[in-house]
């Protein structure tokens, strides 16, 4: 019913590999993107824009970009937390050393030098595999944030080693990071953003590269035999997934929380994002921004449930409950779906299409 | 479209239900205080009785006053466990709420007060950060919104050292001082303070970073207590790390007569892990010990008439004191503000101009039953420190004695720095500070 695609025929090439080759996907894309831009700022309060989309907008490019590596290419990684680190100290002494840059600049800037990092540390996966890789990959993670603790310089000397975002606007007169930049204005500005960084995602993930990096996923020594390079495509996979989680990073210090000192992206944070990709689903764009969502948004909605259901409860039970329930809820959909929630979306839509006769 | 559109009306129904409870609570005069708390998670330990203090402090204003001058206060604890994200979540929550919004908030928390600098400056909700946060954060023509009185660590740094002098015999020339710290923003506070300190005084300084949580503290204290062997070791630490550097210390067999950590590492939760070997330890307080204080009569009484809020256990510790202090303080500030803008439900904005109009002498401190508490302390435009004190305790090996009085910080250097830090914040952040003259 809701996906009757009769009638829908696809003349041309560029038709038939279009992103969203249902024209009912499109249209709820594109409604999903009108209400996301004009109606959420109207109508949600400060509070849902702070604490729940902004937060959930810097957590989906963190796992898009996790979800590049491990997702696509295979190659499990514990370093997020020092690449967030990564491009939120690059991004803090690039934008008060040039103060005239332009924002987006630093932030590409950061994400770029985040790219170099994730080569170096990328370098063993050409000889370690699977779960050594992971441990090899914890190096970064321990490294990188014991090194923006220990050296003054990337806090400009700060005496405790916190750095604030200094105040940037977006184009003249809209600040985006800063005391006077309104949630409204951060929460659009990530929008569009990230928007933009997933459709880069997307075509990346459908062209030579994203296909090399799924070889080599698959098979390793089927895709080197069929001729794609190891080196090119392993080192590829782990530039661009660090240029995504950089430029979360940044987005995390600036825009979200405005100052972070490097303890803020301890080794928890790359569980978390890990979690959010095999939550969402592995191999997914649509899955980051699912497992983002559910790992995020689903806490603060369990903590607020009680108040808002009116229901007086002790905060620490609130919160226990908040644990318990949480937990389950993931044992549950990974028992029901191992391959996440982009995989159940999936099963749904193939199930709307066939309907009323699905088999 | 099957989850967004649950997740979009699960928001909708949160929504929907949070705009029908708010007007129920905008119909009295109400004076709204968020409370955020963590009685859960790895600091629960130090953060419950912190919360048990501001509960019965303010219930204790309800029921035994009928509020200040008759505005009840009103409160809603929400959930941090401690962490920074869940900080911020807990501010944007609360701040709204009651006739007036939130009145200042307290966060406990020196992760989180940074997170929130920012934001409460822009909604004009005073941040009240005693003795943690930014020490430069007392120059109030940078930081308009935030409050470190009475005390800040850069003034602990330096009567610590002022303490290890006179116990030295009036000098520390040629001694060895090191300092154990938890490898975060917070611990890095003091080592400025302590290096310009070892150039005046002559000590030779050396800093010891313990990695978070702090349970990995061996080849520390080997290093200290078998290598450097100082005559002073001086701790920043917090939660876990406190009893473990206490194990440790014990281990290598350190005089804790000799050992002083900060009032985050002086409370109950943080010797009784370590057992015999924490006898003799000493820390810094902010507030007095005990339970001398007359309003400890008012609080009996209160959880006698079935009032309290408060674990009875909790009373009179060293945290749960802590708060009550906080809490007296937002307190009187507030009374000034009334003074100021009418008896009613005030704003953040007025609350602050409360505060910076605050002078709690030892008169007022008398009156409120307070006695021993804490030192007088008067805060103006440019000075969000205020001019407090800290004493030194010991732990007797069953509960904390205070050992010395007051000790004043040396000001006359420490406010250069102060306004030095901020000129520098000021600068990157774009800030024009405020004139005070």
């Amino acid at each position: 019913m809701f996906y009757r695609e009769a009638g829908q025929f696809k003349t041309s090439y560029s038709a038939d590999q279009a992103i969203f080759p249902i024209r009912q996907d499109r249209l709820g894309l594109l409604l999903l993107g009108l209400v996301a831009v004009f109606a959420v700022p109207a109508l949600a309060n400060n509070y849902f824009l702070e604490t729940i989309f902004v937060p959930f907008l810097v957590f989906a490019m963190a796992a898009l970009g996790l979800n590049l590596l491990t997702g696509y290419c295979g190659q499990l990684s514990l370093g997020t937390g020092g690449f967030m680190a990564c491009g939120a100290f690059f991004s803090f002494k690039l934008a008060t050393a040039f103060p005239e840059l332009h924002i987006v600049v630093v932030f590409l800037l950061a994400g770029l030098g985040t790219a170099g990092v994730g080569v170096l540390f990328g370098l063993p996966s050409l000889r370690i595999k699977g779960f050594y890789l992971a441990v090899a990959t914890l190096a970064a993670q321990f490294f990188l944030v014991w090194m923006f603790n220990k050296f003054n310089w990337w806090t400009n000397y700060s005496p405790s080693g916190v750095i604030s975002a200094p105040p940037r606007e977006i184009i003249p007169g809209f600040f985006v990071t800063g005391n006077e930049a309104s949630p409204a204005a951060k929460y659009v500005f990530l929008l569009i953003f990230v928007a933009v960084l997933a459709l880069i995602a997307k075509n990346l993930v459908r062209s030579r590269t994203g296909r090399s990096w799924m070889a080599i996923r698959d098979m390793d020594i089927a895709a080197e035999i069929i001729g794609i390079r190891p080196l090119w495509a392993k080192l590829s996979a782990f530039a661009v997934s660090s240029f995504y989680i950089g430029i979360s990073g940044a987005l995390w210090a600036f825009v979200y929380t405005g100052s972070v000192e490097a303890l803020a992206f301890q080794i928890d944070r790359s569980f978390q994002v890990l979690f959010m990709v095999i939550i969402g689903g592995l191999g997914s764009i649509l899955g980051s921004f699912l497992g983002a969502a559910f790992i995020v948004l689903l806490p603060i909605l369990l903590n607020n449930a009680p108040a808002a259901l009116g229901i007086p409860l002790k905060v620490e039970l609130i919160s226990h409950l908040e644990f318990m329930i949480f937990g389950a809820l993931i044992i549950f959909f990974l028992i029901v779906e191992p391959h996440g929630l982009a995989r159940l979306w999936q099963i749904g839509k193939e199930k709307l299409r066939l309907w009323p006769f699905p088999y | 479209m099957k989850f967004k559109k649950f997740g979009l009306a699960a928001v909708g129904a949160a929504m929907l239900a949070g705009s029908l409870v708010l007007p129920g609570l905008a119909a009295a005069q109400e004076q709204f205080v968020p409370l955020l708390v963590y009685r859960t998670g790895p600091y629960a330990p130090n953060g419950i009785p912190i919360a048990d203090g501001f509960n019965d402090y303010m219930q204790l204003i309800n029921t035994r006053d009928g509020g200040i001058n008759g505005i009840k206060y009103a409160w809603e604890e929400c959930e941090t466990q401690y962490n920074n994200d869940r900080g911020v979540e807990c501010y944007e929550r609360l701040k709204g709420n009651g006739p007036t919004g939130a009145s200042v908030v307290n966060p406990y928390s020196t992760g989180i007060t940074y997170a929130l600098i920012d934001r409460a400056t822009n909604d004009k909700v005073p941040v009240l950060s005693m003795g943690y946060g930014r020490a430069d954060a007392s120059d109030g023509r940078v930081f308009p919104y935030v409050f470190t009185m009475p005390i800040t660590y850069w003034a602990g740094a330096d009567v610590m050292v002022q303490y290890a002098k006179k116990e030295s015999g009036g000098s520390l020339k040629g001694k060895k001082i090191a300092l154990v710290y938890h490898d975060s923003a917070y611990g890095k506070e003091p080592i400025a303070t302590l290096e310009r300190l070892a150039k005046e005084e002559g000590y030779q300084f050396s800093t010891y970073p313990v990695a978070h949580p702090g349970l990995e503290q061996k080849a520390t204290w080997l290093q200290i207590g078998r290598q450097l062997r100082p005559d002073w070791v001086f701790m920043w630490g917090w939660g876990v790390m406190n009893s473990t550097a206490i194990k440790e210390a014990a281990a290598v067999g350190f005089p804790m007569e000799k050992f002083i950590g900060i009032w985050w590492s002086g409370a109950e939760a943080d010797v009784t892990p370590a057992g015999a070997a924490a006898k003799g330890y000493k820390s810094l307080n902010i507030t007095g010990v005990g339970t001398s204080a007359p309003i400890f009569a008012d609080i009996e009484k209160m959880h006698a008439d079935g009032n309290g809020i408060a674990d009875k256990a909790n009373i009179g510790t060293v945290l749960y004191n802590r708060a009550l202090v906080n809490a007296f303080l937002y307190t009187e500030a507030i009374r000034v503000a009334q003074g100021e803008f009418g008896v009613k439900s005030l704003t953040g904005e007025q609350v602050q101009w409360g505060m910076e109009h605050l002078n709690v002498t030892q008169a007022a401190i008398d009156k409120a039953g307070m006695t021993g508490l804490l030192s007088p302390v008067k805060i103006t435009c440019a000075d969000h420190e205020g001019g407090g004190s800290a004493l030194v305790q010991q732990w007797d090996g069953a509960k904390w004695q205070a050992i010395t009085d007051f000790i004043s910080p040396n000001r006359d250097a420490l406010r250069p720095a102060y306004e030095e830090s901020a000129a520098q914040y000021a600068k990157e952040k774009g800030i024009t500070p405020r004139s005070c003259s």
